[in-house]
């Protein structure tokens, strides 16, 4: 059922309204800060009374103008969107309130947090793309307003990722304009309401050649190696840029185009006709992602920069949706697109963690950590937590998507996958463990094991996320949970 | 109503031409008198120039027979499609010139207050009389006031290196003229004509002679020198870059762009309908020629320090976008080159707007520092908010970032690129405006992310009257791109005219 409605178009109009009210009267902290929250809370609401809509299958569309015969901007949320704005609108709350404990004390918080709430607001926008074109638009404003966050710090080094930053992002976002132009002449429309909407009669040669620059454009912010150069290098980024952008809203657009195109833009069935005339480009994809899966996973056992480390296990984590997402299965996609919002929770917990510690002992690698746990008891434990969802351990969120992705490998006759899957949650094991055995069991250098917590704007968004990442596990299969959600989405997908 | 709007396309030339001849003597009277004679007389051919454009779009185009003499014998002024440029002249020629009041203060002596105003309002009426004119030697006629009158400008500061660009541009801007007039006498020689339309139908009776062929050469160098194609650029770089800001935006926004204009006038007016062009490539020629101008002129502008010098290069690269997408045509299929040809045409208004808002940010960071290099003009992002953010809105937006008014010309460009299976073209474009960004994240980055230098520690705002024509022009490049659908509405019939097609078409339809 299509509902036409303004809700939609309100929910990244509201950041935007935040941003520029911002830039208005930002420096005043406490209206930066009302602005902020309000605007977060507002915008999260907006979107949440339309979930029951979506988990009935209502689709809301609104068309803002047009742009050319054929093509204009349109807001449309249907399941999967719905699945990636509402976790984006949910964390940003959380790391608005964090960002405002962590940035106590820095430069250009007016420019910062204006420019987080434009993110958010492309973000939300890039989720409720009703066609390619639309997509693209947002997806290029997203490139943009995150560019000032990464080159915050403004050092030499913050401006040369800064500059890696839009190297690799804009000339992906080439190749998707080319490839939006192609698809758009082959099937006269870029619209995301079927699945999949071009077709064999095109030629498989042309086909192979769109599919190829859509994943080699999205897949920069998906980070899929050997694309994923710049992704270590922004972490130069305040901790809350980099919890938020870069563990969920700029990478997991990527993955979030990659889904589009290849259910709502190629479609199952094309993809297997493909497959059976000798052009199997999802094979393809998945092999990339499973490189990427373990490769990512070796490279963080070698750093020793926390936020380095996490950094890699990101890369490697994002490659799990990409997986699930090229076996073509309902469960493997249900277990992809479940992991949008897992990864998310966990890997945005460990962000914070880091943040915290930085921001109370500065100290920024693994190997100065010894016994930081006894300092920071909660902090730590929230931590633990989510390096056991990392490792696909239940009852915690991790597990879950684990578990579809593995039994859609084995519907795919893939067995490989998962044993990637589970070589991956081994190595996950090896890289985060060790944090927390240092953290726990070793005494700290000084010998100072006096309890010395963050501030409560670091502690609560961490502990908020440590019990999300235990309670998706849990309650995976209530009504309301992500689960059911990205089980709708599949349903539309597998029509 | 409608008697009056059939006059308006004689009556914006005439009051510019005449406003331009009586501005010394107004200012005898008093010297601040020139400015605001200035102002009256171009908001006063704005008027006419809008009348015009809204008869255009509710009743079609104005044919004006002057001293109603039938357009064979007599001169014909026709107010079409690709006059509605004239729209933009005139809008544009009224902001810079509220805009010049405070800046010529900077750069120029007092005593040539009225003649720079009389040379812009010449200016003007040279580029608005020669997209209207239907008359072969009206056309080089005007194209001559519009050269002479940007000479004389560039120079008009009186340094010394001004008059080495103004003289080089003379000497290009000379063989240019020459070669035109030159086509013009070989064409009427062969035809017996001068006027556009009785000109196309009688190429059209004769079969295709050499002569008509040299002419078309002749005609294709010299529009392609004024429009700064490469390898006929060299001039642009400095002529654009220490002419007078307000100069500058003219320059680069419009003058450029009459190249253009004339180009369409011959190819598709003249020689089209005339059957005669399909013998020679002329189009896919001028297509490879914009490839390596989107390339040359993104690279060259890469090396510079001083931001006019920029913004200079990147007027070539941008006029290779407009070339490549009015050459993606085919006269067999007319259908085929309508996509390149709306992303060519529309590049042409939003380039005009983009590039002056550019000019016009720079020559307010060039008034209130003195400065135009790039690394002196460091971290000015927080003493002159208004004027950056509009720089950056700007920059953005020439670098084709969605959903800025750059966009829509790579998007229909691309489209007609791959229509024509030529989708090297649209690798160039690409290509080509990743550099653009690079360099104009160069200068984002200068004057927000860097600390100030010493000496401009004590700057503020721009005066007002800069600030409202360059605030207009920034939120021109956003709402343009938004609502992308207006201008559109306009440059859509003009493309479909262009190439021979119904006004109303719609590709598909």
């Amino acid at each position: 059922m299509i509902v036409h409605d303004i809700r939609p178009l309100l929910a990244p109009t509201i950041s935007i309204l935040c941003a520029i009210l911002i830039f208005w009267r930002g420096e005043n902290t406490y209206l930066r800060r009302i602005f902020s929250i309000s605007a977060a809370i507002l915008k999260w609401v907006i979107v949440l009374s339309m979930l029951p809509g979506s988990l009935k299958g209502v689709i809301y569309v609104t068309e803002l103008i047009p742009f050319t015969p054929g093509i204009s901007f349109l807001l449309r949320v249907d399941a999967l969107g719905m699945f990636f704005g509402m976790v984006s609108s949910t964390l940003w709350i959380i790391t608005t309130v964090y960002a405002i404990g962590y940035m106590e004390g820095e430069h250009a918080r007016k420019r910062f947090f204006a420019f987080f709430a434009l993110c958010v607001s492309t973000t939300v926008g890039l989720a409720f793309a009703g066609n390619l074109f639309t997509l693209f638009v947002f997806y290029e404003m997203l490139t943009v307003s995150t560019y000032p966050l990464v080159i915050h710090e403004e050092t030499p080094e913050a401006m040369k990722a800064g500059r890696k930053y839009l190297v690799y992002t804009l000339t992906g976002g080439s190749l998707i304009l080319f490839a939006t132009a192609l698809v758009f002449y082959q099937a006269n429309t870029v619209a995301f309401d079927q699945p999949g909407i071009l077709s064999i009669n095109s030629g498989v040669g042309i086909l192979v050649v769109i599919f190829a620059m859509f994943m080699l454009g999205f897949g920069v912010k998906a980070a899929i190696m050997p694309l994923h150069g710049w992704l270590p290098s922004a972490m130069v980024a305040p901790t809350p840029v980099s919890a938020l952008l870069h563990a969920v809203a700029v990478v997991k657009a990527g993955v979030f185009g990659i889904t589009r195109v290849v259910y709502n833009i190629f479609g199952v069935s094309l993809l297997k006709e493909m497959a059976s005339k000798g052009a199997d480009v999802a094979s393809v994809l998945m092999w990339a992602a499973m490189i990427t899966i373990v490769l990512g996973s070796l490279m963080a056992l070698m750093q020793d920069g926390f936020k380095k480390r996490l950094a890699y296990s990101t890369i490697s984590q994002l490659s799990y949706i990409v997986l699930g997402v090229s076996l073509l299965t309902p469960d493997s996609v249900m277990g992809g697109i479940v992991h949008i919002v897992n990864q998310a929770f966990m890997k945005i917990t460990m962000f914070f963690v880091a943040g915290a510690i930085y921001k109370k002992t500065h100290k920024k690698n693994i190997s100065e950590m010894h016994g930081i746990g006894h300092k920071m008891p909660i902090t730590m434990a929230t931590f633990t937590i989510a390096s056991f969802g990392m490792m696909g351990l239940p009852p915690t969120a991790g597990f879950i998507s684990k578990w579809y992705l593995s039994l859609g490998a084995l519907a795919a006759d893939k067995p490989i996958a998962v044993i990637v899957l589970l070589l991956s949650s081994f190595l996950n094991a090896i890289y985060f463990l060790p944090i927390v055995y240092r953290a726990y069991f070793m005494k700290p250098l000084d010998g100072d094991t006096t309890m010395d917590e963050a501030h409560w704007t670091f502690l609560v968004p961490c502990i908020i996320c440590a019990l999300y990442t235990i309670g998706l596990g849990l309650f995976a299969e209530l009504p309301f949970v992500p689960l059911e959600l990205s089980r709708i989405a599949v349903t539309q997908f597998f029509r | 109503m409608l008697e009056f709007s059939q006059h308006c396309p004689v009556l914006m030339t005439i009051t510019l031409l005449v406003g331009a001849a009586l501005t010394p003597i107004v200012s005898r009277f008093r010297k601040k008198l020139s400015f605001l004679w200035a102002m009256f007389i171009s908001l006063l051919s704005f008027f006419f120039c809008s009348c015009a454009t809204w008869r255009l779009y509710s009743e079609g185009p104005i044919s004006y027979w002057l001293s109603g003499w039938e357009p064979p014998y007599g001169i014909e002024v026709r107010f079409d499609y690709v006059s509605t440029i004239t729209f933009l002249m005139t809008g544009l020629g009224v902001l810079i010139i509220f805009y010049s009041r405070k800046y010529i203060e900077h750069e120029i002596n007092e005593d040539k207050f009225s003649l720079y105003y009389t040379l812009v309002l010449l200016l003007l009426c040279g580029m608005v009389g020669f997209s209207v004119t239907g008359d072969m030697f009206n056309l080089y006629v005007f194209l001559e006031i519009l050269s002479l009158s940007g000479y004389a400008l560039i120079a008009i500061t009186e340094e010394k290196l001004n008059a080495m660009a103004s003289f080089k541009y003379l000497v290009m801007g000379a063989i240019s003229s020459l070669s035109i007039l030159a086509g013009i006498a070989l064409l009427y020689n062969v035809t017996g004509t001068l006027n556009m339309a009785d000109m196309a139908l009688r190429l059209q009776q004769f079969p295709p002679i050499l002569t008509s062929y040299v002419a078309l050469v002749l005609f294709v160098v010299g529009f392609s020198v004024k429009a700064a194609m490469f390898p006929v650029h060299i001039w642009l770089p400095d002529a654009h870059a220490l002419a007078p800001s307000p100069v500058s935006a003219l320059l680069s926004g419009l003058v450029i762009k009459v190249g253009i204009v004339g180009m369409i006038r011959i190819l598709y007016t003249v020689y089209r309908l005339g059957g005669n062009i399909n013998f020679i490539p002329v189009t896919n020629f001028m297509g490879w020629l914009a490839a390596i101008t989107i390339l040359i002129g993104a690279f060259f502008a890469f090396f510079q320090d001083d931001i006019k010098m920029i913004f200079a290069y990147s007027s070539i690269s941008n006029i290779g976008y407009i070339v490549m997408g009015i050459s993606l045509v085919s006269f067999t299929q007319p259908e085929k080159g309508y996509l390149g040809m709306v992303g060519g045409l529309i590049h042409i208004f939003n380039h005009a707007i983009i590039k002056s808002t550019l000019f016009l940010c720079a020559g307010a960071l060039i008034y209130k520092t003195g400065f135009r290099k790039l690394s002196d003009l460091r971290g000015m992002g927080k003493k002159m908010p208004i004027t950056c953010g509009a720089l950056t809105i700007a920059s953005i937006s020439i670098a084709g970032i969605p959903p800025t008014s750059g966009f829509i010309c790579k998007w229909y460009i691309i489209l007609g690129a791959i229509e024509f299976g030529k989708w090297y073209f649209a690798a160039a474009l690409l290509i080509g405006t990743l550099l653009v960004f690079a360099y104009y994240i160069k200068i984002v980055n200068a004057i927000f992310f860097r600390e100030p230098n010493e000496p401009i520690t004590k700057v503020d705002e721009a005066p007002m009257s800069m600030l409202i024509p360059i605030v207009l022009l920034a939120i021109g490049c956003l709402v343009l791109g938004v609502f992308a659908y207006l201008p559109l509405a306009v440059i859509r019939p003009a493309a479909a005219t262009i190439l021979g097609l119904p006004s109303t078409y719609i590709p598909g339809g």
